[in-house]
């Protein structure tokens, strides 16, 4: 039974991979933007979370009410001044702008809050279960990470299905110049897009202050995991980011029940597997003509 | 000329490297007219309405539409004070519905909001035919439709001009009626028409007058069929495999 344990925990955590591979997915999806700061973004996110639990004693969770605006405020704030500016050029710049922009955002937290991990406390809270049966206890804290990560893709999903704006990501992302010609600007589109996209890292950002111990080069190792989602689960479908993000939970814990030892080998694997045999991925847009 | 004048063009250049598309053009087109652009292949048509709907700048000239300069103005703007164009080859967003394509057109290029949006969007489906298809994805059209969407979606954006690429190329001669008839529709309700074709008997049936382009320059400008007449156009054309018999019979 630890093994049905390990398959719930897993697609628990799923929620958490999804909540940080969602702006990712976005942002490639809206203006093929591969961006590699995502993680140190989601360390960000999990800064801000931290420092106002310490400066403001706010509860906890009450920080991602200020944490999404703010979060939103920097990816509008970068997205019209150095991404699209980046997103003009060649096509490598805005994979080495991003890069850069992951060294100096690493680099400034150092400074700032020095190499020591930190954590979001939450008391009891971190500890607490449901017994679902003898063998298998669900986490309060991780079973609210993944109700908030369903509910964070399927409200981007309705925003891109049902909104003005969110049309207009789409028709943008379809084909951009034939969008402007519709009165579409998409510089403004773009800054709109991430503006989501980081208001989403930055509530995931806080889930992994609460989750565990992170420094500013924690972000490294949550940019390969949110990749691994966007990839297993297709190119462009959220829900594909959602179920990539459980496989690679239960693909982590799993594992980690296997073989204690080798950290996320087996999620690793399965990644490399699903790039091999499944290429576009679980959920492949379908695109007609 | 008695009639108002729409779309202004003076002097306007572009070249790509060496290559000169667009050399010193200058016209105009008056309200609610309609005005065929021919041309053998890099005469430079497509440019002409890329400079026109703002996706290119030019190096040199003014373009003026309603009195005002727009020459600086970014393309979404221009989509905005009412240019619309149509693609050569069809280029819908193929995973939205035929309803959604147009209604990105009513809401931001036509500024409506709402309810507006959405009757602007269904006249635009029901003018071109395409009523019927409103919740077909529109990656799965035919070509046909495609076309008939282009229009649907300039139209919907509120135009005062449409620019159209070629767009009865591809289509079968049974298919090419039908889309003229949607044009006609498209003039009758005071919408001021650019057209380039390279099927010259579907454009001169409709047109008021005609522009000959070759290698950027203006050739002949006028009477639809005065233009396919004259000798210079003739001599543009001989040696190439188009065929301008149908047009000059039309």
């Amino acid at each position: 039974m630890q093994w049905a344990n390990a398959v719930v925990q897993g697609l628990l955590l799923g929620g958490l991979y999804a909540l940080l591979a969602a702006g990712l997915s976005l942002m490639f999806g809206v203006m093929r933007l591969v961006n590699l700061a995502h993680g140190a973004l989601a360390i960000v996110g999990a800064y801000l979370g931290y420092v106002l639990v310490q400066k403001t004693g706010l509860p906890p969770f009450a920080t991602i009410i200020v944490v999404i605006p703010l979060m939103a405020a920097i990816g509008w704030l970068l997205q019209s001044t150095l991404l699209n500016t980046a997103l003009n050029k060649q096509a490598l710049a805005p994979i080495l702008v991003t890069f850069g922009l992951a060294v100096i955002l690493q680099n400034v937290m150092l400074q700032l809050f020095t190499a020591d991990y930190r954590s979001i406390q939450v008391g009891d809270l971190a500890g607490a279960s449901i017994q679902i049966t003898p063998d298998i206890a669900i986490g309060v804290f991780p079973l609210m990470t993944f109700v908030v990560g369903v509910i964070v893709i399927a409200a981007l999903q309705q925003y891109l299905a049902r909104t003005k704006t969110g049309r207009a990501m789409r028709a943008t992302s379809d084909d951009r110049e034939a969008a402007t010609l519709m009165g579409i600007d998409n510089k403004r589109i773009y800054a709109l897009a991430t503006a989501i996209a980081l208001a989403i890292v930055g509530i995931a950002g806080v889930f992994i202050g609460i989750k565990t111990q992170f420094n500013a080069y924690s972000g490294d190792t949550y940019l390969i995991f949110a990749f691994e989602a966007v990839i297993i689960g297709g190119l462009g479908s959220l829900w594909g980011t959602l179920a990539g993000g459980m496989i690679l939970g239960v693909a982590t814990t799993v594992g980690a029940q296997l073989l204690p030892s080798s950290g996320t080998l087996l999620a690793d694997l399965v990644f490399l597997a699903i790039l091999v045999f499944l290429p576009t991925g679980l959920f492949p847009k379908v695109v007609n003509g | 000329m008695a009639e108002s004048e729409l779309l202004s063009v003076h002097g306007l250049s572009k070249k790509f490297g060496r290559v000169i598309t667009a050399d010193d053009v200058t016209f105009d087109v008056h309200e609610g007219e309609a005005f065929g652009i021919v041309g053998p292949n890099g005469a430079g048509k497509s440019t002409l309405l890329n400079l026109i709907g703002g996706v290119i700048d030019p190096d040199a000239g003014r373009i003026e539409f309603g009195g005002r300069d727009i020459t600086r103005l970014k393309a979404a703007n221009r989509a905005k004070v009412g240019i619309a164009r149509s693609f050569q080859i069809p280029r819908p967003f193929v995973d939205m519905t035929v309803f959604e394509n147009v209604y990105v057109g009513s809401s931001f290029a036509g500024g409506t909001r709402g309810q507006h949006g959405y009757d602007r969007a269904y006249a635009a489906l029901e003018t071109t035919g395409l009523l019927s298809l409103a919740e077909t994805p529109a990656g799965q059209l035919r070509l046909l439709d495609r076309k008939r969407l282009e229009l649907a979606r300039a139209l919907a954006t509120g135009p005062r001009l449409i620019l159209l690429d070629e767009i009865a190329g591809g289509l079968t001669e049974k298919e090419i009626p039908p889309l003229i008839d949607t044009i006609r529709g498209l003039l009758a309700s005071g919408v001021t028409v650019v057209w380039i074709e390279h099927i010259v008997h579907a454009l001169v049936s409709v047109v008021d007058r005609l522009m000959c382009l070759a290698e950027g320059r203006i050739l002949a400008i006028g009477d639809p069929h005065e233009v396919m007449r004259s000798p210079e156009v003739i001599e543009v054309y001989l040696g190439t495999t188009f065929d301008i018999g149908e047009g000059r019979a039309s």
